[in-house]
């Protein structure tokens, strides 16, 4: 694909440190909210007032880049301290292990810098913060195995960390583990113009990816708003969804091969480059969307589409969700092969993105319509395309499925379609406090949860929904001017039960990290939950990897634990 | 009164652009080409004329090859009332241009000549001069901002010049060229689109306008400008100063 999709998160990464440390010095104290706890815990204790003056509040950073000034909200959940302890069967870091990495990374690669590491235990939301003391940049699968195996040994918890893009707290330290980040392992190791294989290293950022394939001919198999920040490995870490799927599929369908590290330093090489290899249990499946619990993902093997030259995007407007549901299945009926997006909007996620984002105007004013649909088509023949799609369109608005709609004529309209879509997320951090939620649900229910809400909070919030329609996946925001406890209390667990009542996901494609670590049991079983822990103990005795996520903490902290 | 505006198929502006192995121009096969920018920006400013009352109708001229006729759909779809191509094979320079744009003026009898300052793949900015001075026409060239006067017959046009902003009033029929700030242009919205279907397309060939497209120019060779090369870290003031002056050659 040739469009050029705008990356809100990466200016929003480049800038914010540095503003953020600036006014962190001289905190407004006269507004000093209440600083907020993680997710659903409601009880206190002597953690407040600690946590009240070194890290909450409201934030004024001023937006450089985008040329006026704008609160942030930054709530810090410093050590999630009430619920979680930390481990105390976790060593510290002392001098005699920093010399020792040093020895193995080098001074350079060894972090102790103060803003560094600010930068690297904060997440992209800035909801969670923790207090490692230690970066480490190895920059081979050598050097990774090196140094987890030391960490084992010494039961130093760790967390590997690669664009730091996730949005449930899963790729900073909870309090003082080890950050591994991938960032310097970025080489693109080979491709095969043929099969349009790729094989690179886990530190490689999903953009160049994409630059260097376009080059050749060639897409990834995902695409999604973070690409300017987010890592391979990182993605394939997490599962990573996307704006493509309900297209090129999954990662676990397009990764072919991956090497990872083990908590013990082991080298599993799996990294294939095969379509087909039934050759025993497909172990590389464990590493993909485990979030780092099981192992470090140091190199993948990917399976990259060819680029087709003709590309289509369409904004429509449809009255209600009823007729975005049916606008699916006709879509999917109708444009078939050539569907390669499908995303929705609905009517208070425009407005916020108007309000909020410079160059952005609505593509079909002058009225609001209730719901917009991106409709994108990918195919080789340019003119069959356009007139499949047009013929398409054409159908659905004589059948009453759409009120209205634009077709893009140049890739620039088509890019201001897709920053439409891509920018809700930017738009809500800039609107104030946003609760983030990310749920597979069946796609006649998936809006129902929306109202529910809105019902629910009325004007205490502003609730929108917008999502990947096309693969049964809604993002549910709320959007408020600050964290307030009352407000989460009506979200959580109200939000949990609704999906699992349907049998959804309470985690589509976000993972679960830190901040759904314990909710799990919405999706699944307590037996599938209790092989999944046997799993993690089996390749990770100590625990060292990305400890708290994931699983929940009962499952995990039950006692046993093996010195290797 | 009628407003002729001549728009252009080129390679889409966000296209990386490669140039063929055998340099001879730049690779189109298999790569998006959409309206030029400046011509959407000329049409976008004749409907809007048109949706003033200031006249009647908007006509979209297109040359080249066959393909040209999507453009003239996208056009259409934009809201013109009717479309011309002209049907011509092989290169088609400014000033052959200019001259069948010529011939068209005296068959349509247009009020008003609208194109954009220039194309996106030749840069040239010399079409719109061209055909006003073939046809004596006042011309307002880099236009930001157009007001026309119906009554008195006159266009009042601000062009963007090197020292600032110019006011030139011009007596209709004209030549207007537009550029980049004149206004944010329209997207084809589907009941247009549906409509453009029924609109017409007149086809005509350079012989029955009376023009030989021959040109003067011809292109010898097409190469991308040299890379830029990367820096180089220097570890001392010396080693500086040795590379400016050994190998810079500046001090």
């Amino acid at each position: 694909m040739i469009m050029e999709r705008l990356r809100a998160t990466r200016r929003l990464l480049n800038y914010t440190p540095k503003s953020l440390f600036a006014s962190r010095s001289h905190p407004n104290s006269s507004e000093q909210s209440i600083c907020r706890s993680a997710s659903g815990f409601a009880h206190w204790g002597r953690y407040y007032e600690h946590q009240k003056r070194r890290f909450g509040g409201t934030v004024w950073a001023p937006l450089g880049v985008l040329g006026k000034a704008s609160r942030i909200q930054c709530r810090y959940f410093g050590s999630v301290a009430e619920t979680i302890q930390r481990d105390p069967s976790f060593s510290k870091l002392n001098s005699d292990d920093i010399s020792y990495f040093k020895g193995i990374l080098g001074e350079k690669n060894v972090i102790q810098d103060e803003d560094r590491l600010a930068f690297a235990n904060t997440d992209w939301m800035r909801k969670y913060k923790g207090s490692s003391k230690l970066l480490l940049l190895p920059r081979s699968t050598e050097e990774v195995s090196r140094v987890l195996k030391y960490c084992n040994s010494r039961r130093l918890a760790v967390v590997p960390q690669g664009g730091n893009t996730g949005l449930v707290g899963g790729s900073v330290p909870v309090f003082d583990e080890v950050i591994i980040n991938m960032s310097s392992m970025n080489n693109i190791i080979s491709f095969d113009k043929v099969s349009g294989i790729l094989v690179c290293e886990a530190g490689c950022i999903l953009e160049n990816l994409v630059s260097f394939l376009d080059n050749q001919g060639f897409i990834m198999p995902l695409d999604l708003g973070a690409k300017g920040s987010c890592q391979i490995g990182g993605n394939v870490s997490t599962n990573a969804g996307g704006l493509r799927l309900v297209r090129y599929g999954s990662l676990h369908g397009n990764v072919l091969g991956i090497e990872a590290v083990l908590a013990n330093g082991d080298v599993l090489d799996m990294l294939g480059t095969l379509r087909k290899d039934n050759t025993g249990y497909d172990l590389k499946h464990l590493f993909i969307g485990s979030e780092g619990s099981l192992g470090i993902v140091t190199k993948v093997s990917i399976l990259s589409p060819p680029k087709l030259s003709s590309v289509n995007v369409a904004f429509l407007a449809c009255k209600d969700y009823i007729s975005c549901q049916k606008l699916l299945l006709e879509a999917k009926r109708r444009l078939g092969e050539i569907l390669s997006a499908f995303e929705f909007l609905d009517n208070e996620s425009l407005d916020l993105v108007l309000n909020h984002l410079e160059g952005v105007r609505n593509p079909l004013p002058p009225s609001m319509h209730n719901f917009y649909v991106l409709i994108e088509t990918t195919g080789s023949n340019e003119s069959y395309d356009k007139e499949t799609l047009e013929a398409f369109l054409l159908h659905s608005m004589e059948g009453g499925l759409i009120s209205d709609g634009v077709l893009a004529q140049d890739i620039n309209q088509a890019s201001s379609f897709w920053r439409i879509r891509e920018g809700v997320p930017e738009a809500l951090m800039k609107a104030g406090a946003v609760y983030k939620y990310d749920f597979s649900l069946p796609v006649e229910k998936m809006y129902n949860l929306v109202e529910e809400m809105r019902i629910k909070l009325g004007n205490s919030a502003k609730v929108i929904g917008y999502g990947h329609l096309g693969d049964g996946n809604l993002h549910l925001n709320v959007s408020t001017p600050q964290y307030d406890d009352m407000i989460l209390a009506q979200i959580e667990p109200f939000v949990y039960e609704w999906t699992s009542k349907h049998r959804g996901s309470i985690s589509a494609e976000h993972g679960l990290g830190l901040m759904k670590a314990n909710k799990i049991f919405y999706s699944k079983s307590h037996r599938t939950v209790q092989l999944m822990a046997s799993i993690k103990k089996l390749m990770d005795p100590n625990g060292i990897l990305n400890p708290y996520k994931v699983l929940p903490h009962s499952m995990i902290c039950d006692g046993s634990s093996v010195q290797t | 009164m009628k407003i002729m505006v001549a728009i252009k198929r080129v390679v889409d502006y966000a296209v990386k652009i490669r140039v063929k192995p055998d340099k001879t121009g730049v690779e189109t096969q298999n790569v998006k080409m959409s309206m030029n920018p400046f011509c959407e920006i000329a049409l976008e400013e004749a409907l809007r004329i048109k949706e003033s009352g200031l006249a009647s109708e908007v006509v979209a001229v297109s040359m080249g090859t066959a393909q040209c006729v999507d453009t003239l759909r996208t056009g259409l779809a934009m809201g013109a009332d009717r479309g011309i191509h002209v049907e011509a094979t092989g290169a088609l320079y400014p000033l052959s241009v200019a001259k069948l744009l010529k011939a068209l003026v005296e068959v349509e009898k247009p009020g008003l000549l609208i194109l954009g300052k220039q194309a996106i793949d030749d840069d040239c900015n010399q079409t719109g001069q061209m055909v006003a001075g073939l046809l004596g026409w006042p011309q307002g060239t880099f236009a930001s901002k157009v007001v026309l006067d119906k009554e008195n017959q006159v266009a009042t046009v601000d062009r963007e010049v090197d020292g600032g902003l110019e006011t030139l009033s011009l007596d209709l029929p004209a030549v207007i060229t537009t550029d980049l700030r004149l206004n944010q242009p329209r997207y084809a919205t589907l009941p247009n689109i549906m409509k453009a279907k029924s609109k017409a397309i007149k086809k005509f060939t350079p012989q029955e306008l009376n023009v030989e497209i021959k040109s003067d120019l011809e292109v010898v060779q097409v190469t991308e400008p040299p890379k830029r090369k990367a820096g180089v870290v220097v570890s001392s003031v010396d080693d500086l100063l040795d590379k400016l002056k050994n190998e810079a050659h500046v001090i």
